[in-house]
This record gives structure tokens, sequence and C-alpha cells, in this order.
């Protein structure tokens, strides 16, 4: 159930841009053969974007063990053949990552909560009751969640009628503001069989809920991220346990069961890799609405008699899902991913205006012109991309230093070339509650270590050990990496480029950084280095990074 | 991301001591397997042992065993200095044959789990734990 695509539509401007708009069509997008008796609906790693972006998808994104060569590790034009997807086309735009700027120019932004109401409402007037579920990562990502705490977010979110969430950066807020939106500001559960509370070794969250649709019970178990306290601070929610619990998933399934389920969805942050693994170990599960690594299927992935659906991120998405559920059990499923063309589908008028009063006391510092770039700044794909190396650029000048690291955040939205940066750009690529960007010194043999470490969490092959997030972006060092080694051996030729020398372990780097997980890291917030920094250049360009060079893909 | 030195040597002398040490504490390990098990080769199943894949805190890491019809059940940290973690006796009055404590792991590595069963055989377990620095998933 593809969006067609459009003959013949290349090249810049406003010529391509109407015939975008005049082949497709918000009918087209929405088009579905309704099925069955219950609709899911999914959004996943909004990142708190509710205007329409610019998102890059991954060029790179690499798969290690059985998972090499499986979606979501395929990527460009490989991918488009999987799926039939014509070069040039609307969801060859969508869903990978050449010709983007050509593209985006041709097609506009995608997502903005505004467009994801129209779709949401649209599907609710043929399938009412369909139940809108959030995978999580949606108080997080922009200036005015960050702002508000999260607050803008939570208003949209319960506005747009979601009927459950489960979590990640929602607790990077911190645990006490949690509890306030949890308590108090949420219309829906917030779900989390995976959260534990420490002390007692008791559920701290609902693990699940029940909703009697068409006639069938759906029970809906959330599963949080595993590597909350390991992956971010933990000392912001410092009495909470998280995990994979593969056990304690079996026994929640067995339990919706014998509640009377007829039907199983798991609302997932666990990543796309770890679900395979999870639907693999558990049986039960009907549906499993991934979420975390911020990957967009056009089909779901079958394991055993588990259906894997990806959604995308940054509000570009929304997956239907009609299920035909009888006589106790799921017999069968309809999916479509739906990009959410901005240009293609029409505002919903109330929630167009919801965005526009919770923007509103925000406009003139979001709207302020920092500067310019004449590169496309991106930042997804396992390795460096331009918008860290902006960041790290920034770092290595402003806080004079050898060495510079940004987190492999998955996180942030694109900026096209030979256009403006606004304050809300930094900010979409920064936003989060621990920006101190520290200056330190660290030994070769600490830096190694570092860099093992990261990579084991990337390209570890079995994916309960992985962390879900990229590579860390390095500044002023290039190196050489094995993907497929274990971890200790992956990292190589560790080189400061300000040289050309080689890394000495047993030296001292002075090295520069931000969203450290320790408690008290000090410096000014990452994103006043990166504005200031933007502001001394005027414009600013990014040359290609062959810094990274990559054995075993 | 960011570690203090203190934690840099700190985590460098703990990865050292990993490194340096696999021989001995691997040695160690199966001598104390060998003392508890008298040489007897365990099965596979029939012990069950919970941990994380990833360590949240390497200093305290929950570990449980379980093995229904066992009459002891002995922990193995493989990578730890003193690899013996503790051992789990069950008399005839035991309602369940299980148990859970926290560990403390010195880095990546093994967890074993056997269990004594009462016909006399043995059965094992094992699980990675990963302790990490953490702090760039995202």
């Amino acid at each position: 159930m593809a969006a067609s695509a459009i003959a013949g539509a290349s090249g810049f401007g406003n010529w391509a841009r109407l015939a975008a708009r005049q082949a497709l069509t918000q009918e087209q997008l929405l088009e579905f053969d309704t099925f069955g008796n219950v609709t899911l609906l999914h959004v996943t790693d909004m990142h708190a974007q509710l205007k329409p972006v610019y998102f890059r998808e991954p060029e790179i994104n690499l798969g290690v063990g059985a998972q090499k060569g499986l979606v979501p590790h395929v990527t460009g034009a490989e991918y488009r053949r999987m799926y039939g997807i014509e070069d040039g086309s609307p969801l060859h735009y969508a869903l990978t990552w050449d010709d983007f700027t050509a593209l985006a120019r041709a097609y506009g932004r995608i997502g903005g909560v505004d467009r994801a109401a129209t779709a949401i409402k649209a599907i609710r007037a043929e399938r009412p009751g369909a139940i809108v579920l959030d995978g999580g990562d949606t108080w997080q990502g922009s200036y005015s969640a960050l702002k508000t705490g999260g607050a803008d977010m939570v208003r949209v979110m319960n506005a747009l009628g979601v009927d459950a969430m489960t979590a990640h950066w929602e607790f990077t807020l911190g645990i006490d503001r949690v509890t306030e939106i949890v308590d108090n500001e949420l219309d829906f559960p917030f779900l989390g069989a995976n959260i534990f509370d420490k002390e007692w070794d008791e559920p701290a969250y609902e693990p699940y809920r029940m909703f009697e649709r068409g006639g069938a019970r759906v029970a809906v178990i959330g599963q949080a991220f595993p590597y909350m306290p390991v992956a971010n601070p933990g000392w912001m929610f410092p009495g909470l346990s998280f995990g994979i619990r593969q056990e304690r998933m079996a026994e929640v399934v067995a339990e919706v069961r014998a509640a009377g389920a007829d039907c199983v969805v798991l609302l997932s942050h666990n990543g796309f890799d770890v679900d395979r693994k999870l639907a693999a170990r558990v049986d039960g599960i009907d549906v499993i609405l991934t979420g975390h690594t911020h990957d967009a299927l056009p089909e779901p992935v079958q394991v055993n008699n588990t259906f894997l659906i990806a959604s995308g991120s940054h509000g570009k998405f929304i997956s239907r899902i009609d299920l035909d559920i009888r006589d106790g059990e799921m017999k069968g499923i309809r999916h479509k991913l739906i990009p959410l063309f901005a240009d293609v589908i029409a505002p919903d008028p109330e929630m167009a205006a919801l965005v526009r009063k919770e923007r509103a006391p925000f406009a003139a510092e979001m709207g302020e012109v920092i500067g310019r770039t004449s590169s496309l700044l991106y930042r997804r794909g396992n390795f460096n991309g331009t918008w860290d190396d902006l960041i790290c650029n920034a770092l290595l000048e402003e806080r004079e230093a050898d060495i510079a690291l940004s987190p492999g955040f998955r996180w942030g939205a694109s900026v096209l070339p030979d256009s403006e940066i606004t304050r809300e750009d930094i900010f979409n690529a920064t936003a989060m509650s621990y920006p101190a960007a520290y200056r330190t010194e660290m030994t070769g043999e600490m830096l190694t270590l570092i860099l093992e470490d990261v990579a084991d969490n990337l390209f570890n092959p079995d994916p309960y050990y992985q962390q879900g997030g990229d590579m860390v972006r390095v500044g002023g060092m290039g190196y050489t990496i094995d993907i497929n080694k274990p971890q200790g051996e992956r990292i190589s030729d560790m080189t400061l480029l300000r040289t050309g020398e080689r890394i000495d372990p047993a030296k001292t780097y002075v090295v520069a950084g931000w969203a450290s997980v320790n408690q008290g890291t000090e410096g000014p917030a990452i994103w006043d280095v990166v504005e200031s920094y933007i502001r001394r250049k005027g414009t600013v360009s990014v040359e290609p990074n062959t810094s990274v060079k990559v054995v075993g893909a | 991301m960011r570690l203090t030195r203190r934690d840099a040597l700190a985590l460098g002398l703990g990865a050292t001591a990993a490194s340096f040490l696999p021989l001995r504490a691997v040695a160690s390990a199966e001598e104390a397997i060998a003392a508890f098990t008298g040489g007897v080769e365990p099965a596979e199943g029939g012990v069950t042992l919970n941990a994380p894949e990833i360590a949240e805190n390497g200093n305290t890491v929950p570990v449980s065993v379980e093995a229904p019809g066992a009459t002891a059940i002995i922990l193995i940290a493989t990578g730890n200095p003193q690899p013996g973690v503790a051992t789990f006796n069950f008399g005839p009055l035991a309602g369940a044959q299980s148990a859970a404590t926290r560990i403390r792991l010195a880095g990546t590595q093994e967890v074993i789990a056997i269990a004594k069963m009462a016909d006399g055989g043995f059965a094992r377990a094992s699980r990675v734990v990963k302790v990490t620095i953490g702090g760039c998933g995202g």
C-alpha cells in the first residue's frame, strides 16, 4: 500500500514542488482498505517536533551478526529496490538519504502534529475507537519542550487523543517532573512493564492497559527504554531500575492472556533489533510497535507469529495497522506507513491553533537568525554527520580543545544548505536537560576505552547488549573501526588530525564534549557554544568528513 | 560520556585487572566449580539464572537463581578476583529452591550458576553481564 510515485519529479524549486502537490493527494496518502475490527495508530520518537521538519534518514546503519543485511540495516538505493520504491519518488525522499537536498526542495517538509491530527481524525471517522499509541521520546527535543518541562507536548498529545504511551527521554526531565505529569497532566496511561522500584524490586508503573474494541479485548503492554540509567543520567531518576527483563515480559503476556486478551500489542522503546530478538524468545505477542532506533519501514517484519512495525521518528510518519481479531485470536493484519507530507496533508485547524498557542511565548527567541549554513546539516547515521561535525568544530574552537566528543544521539532535525540557522534549529539538535559542555583532560588510553565502549553498545552482535544509540561523534581525531571484532579490538589508528600524529595511550589530551551522564558536570550549555561559534562565522560550512574509516561493513 | 580522571583510573585498572587475570581467574572459577561438583559435568537446563544483560551499576548487580529440586546452588563471577560469590544451601523443608542477591562485578564477565540436585546430578546456567561506561544511548 505504498503511496504512488510521481513520474519525472526531480530538480529544484517551485515547479517540482507544484508537481509534487498535484500528483500526491491527501486522499492517496490516507487511502486504506479498511480491514478487520480493530485499528491501531502508532507514532513514536517525535522528539517534541510540533512543526513539519526536514529529517534525512541514515546513509550508514550497519547491522552485525545475525542482523547483518536485514532491515532496518538497509539504506539508500538498496532499500528502495527491496521495497520497490521508484527513484525520485516521494517515498524515496521520505525513507532514504540520497539526493536529500534536491528532493527536500521538491517535496517540502514532513510531519507536524497538526497534519497527524488530520490523519487521526480522518481514520477515526471511518474506524471509531482507533487506538492511538505513542512509543515515547515525545517530551524532549525542542526549545519549547525544554522551556516548559514537556508541558507543551503533554497538552498536544492529550489533544491528539493518545490512548497510551511508554517512555525514554521523558525521564530526563527528572523523576519529580515525570511524576507530576503522569499524576496530574496526562490524560492517558503511562505504561512500562520493565520499570521497577529499585528499593523494593516492585513494578513502578502500570504494565499494560486493556482496550475493548470491535468486540475484542486488546492488551497494550508498555516497555520503556531498557538502558535508561546506563545511557542517560541515572541520578535524575535514582529510584528506578529498567532492563529488558525478558522473563518479566513473558509473565505479563501470560497475565494479559489469562485476563482475557484476544490480541497482545507491545508498545516498545527497546529498539528494533532488541524487539526482533524478543519476538523470537517470547511467545504470544501479536504486534510489536517498535521505537527508539528511529527506523521507518513500509512493511511489517514477521518473526514467528509476531509482526514488528517501525514508524520512523520526528513526526514524519504515522503507522496504521488494521487487525482482524476473532475467536480469541488475531487472524489477520493490514498495515500502511503514512508519510505526513506537510504540503499535501491539510493541517487540522484546531491542532494548528494549539501549536501556535504553545509556541507563541517562545516565538521571538526561537525565530532569531543566528547565521547561515552553506552545507546540509543532518545528524542520523552510525558515524559522524554534519550537524555533529559542526558541534565538534564549535567545541574545538570555542573551548580550545584538541579533541571534541558529541554523543551518538539519533534525534535532531536537518537544515538545508544555503539557508538560515535559527535558534530553534540549534535547539532541535541539542535541547536536553544535561547540556553542560565540559572541558577536561583524558589520556589516549582513556579515549580508546571510550570509543571501544560505545562501539560495543552499537556493534555487539547480541542485540540485548546494544543500547540503540549511534557511535560517539569525534572532532579533531580520526580512527579506524572494524565493526566485526570483539570489544577492545575494534578501534585502531587513532590519529590527532591537527598534527597527524598517532594518539599516545600515555599522553594527555584536552577534550571538550557535552551530555555527560555524570552529576555535577560543569561548563556552558552546548547551545550557547554552538550559537557563539555560528555567530562568529556568519556562514558555516562543513567539509566532508573522511576521518572515520569503517572496516567489515 | 565524561569520566573524571579518578573514574578513568579506576576503570583502567579494572580493565587491566580483567585482562591480566583471566587465566588465573578462570582457573580459580573452574577450581571453585570442580570443588562444588566433584568433577561431575553439569547439564544445561534445570537452573534459572536471572541477571541484567547490561549492569545499571557494576557495584551492585541484582542476580537471582532458581532450581526446583536443588539442594544447593553456587554462584560464580568468572571475572572477579574472587570468583566464588555465594553458595546457597536448601534444606528439605525449604519451600522453594531460589535465592536473590546483589553482587559486585569488576567488569564485563560471565556469571555462572550451578545447582546440585537431590539425585546427585548438577545443572548449569550462565549469562554475560556487561559493565559499561554508558552515556551515549540515544
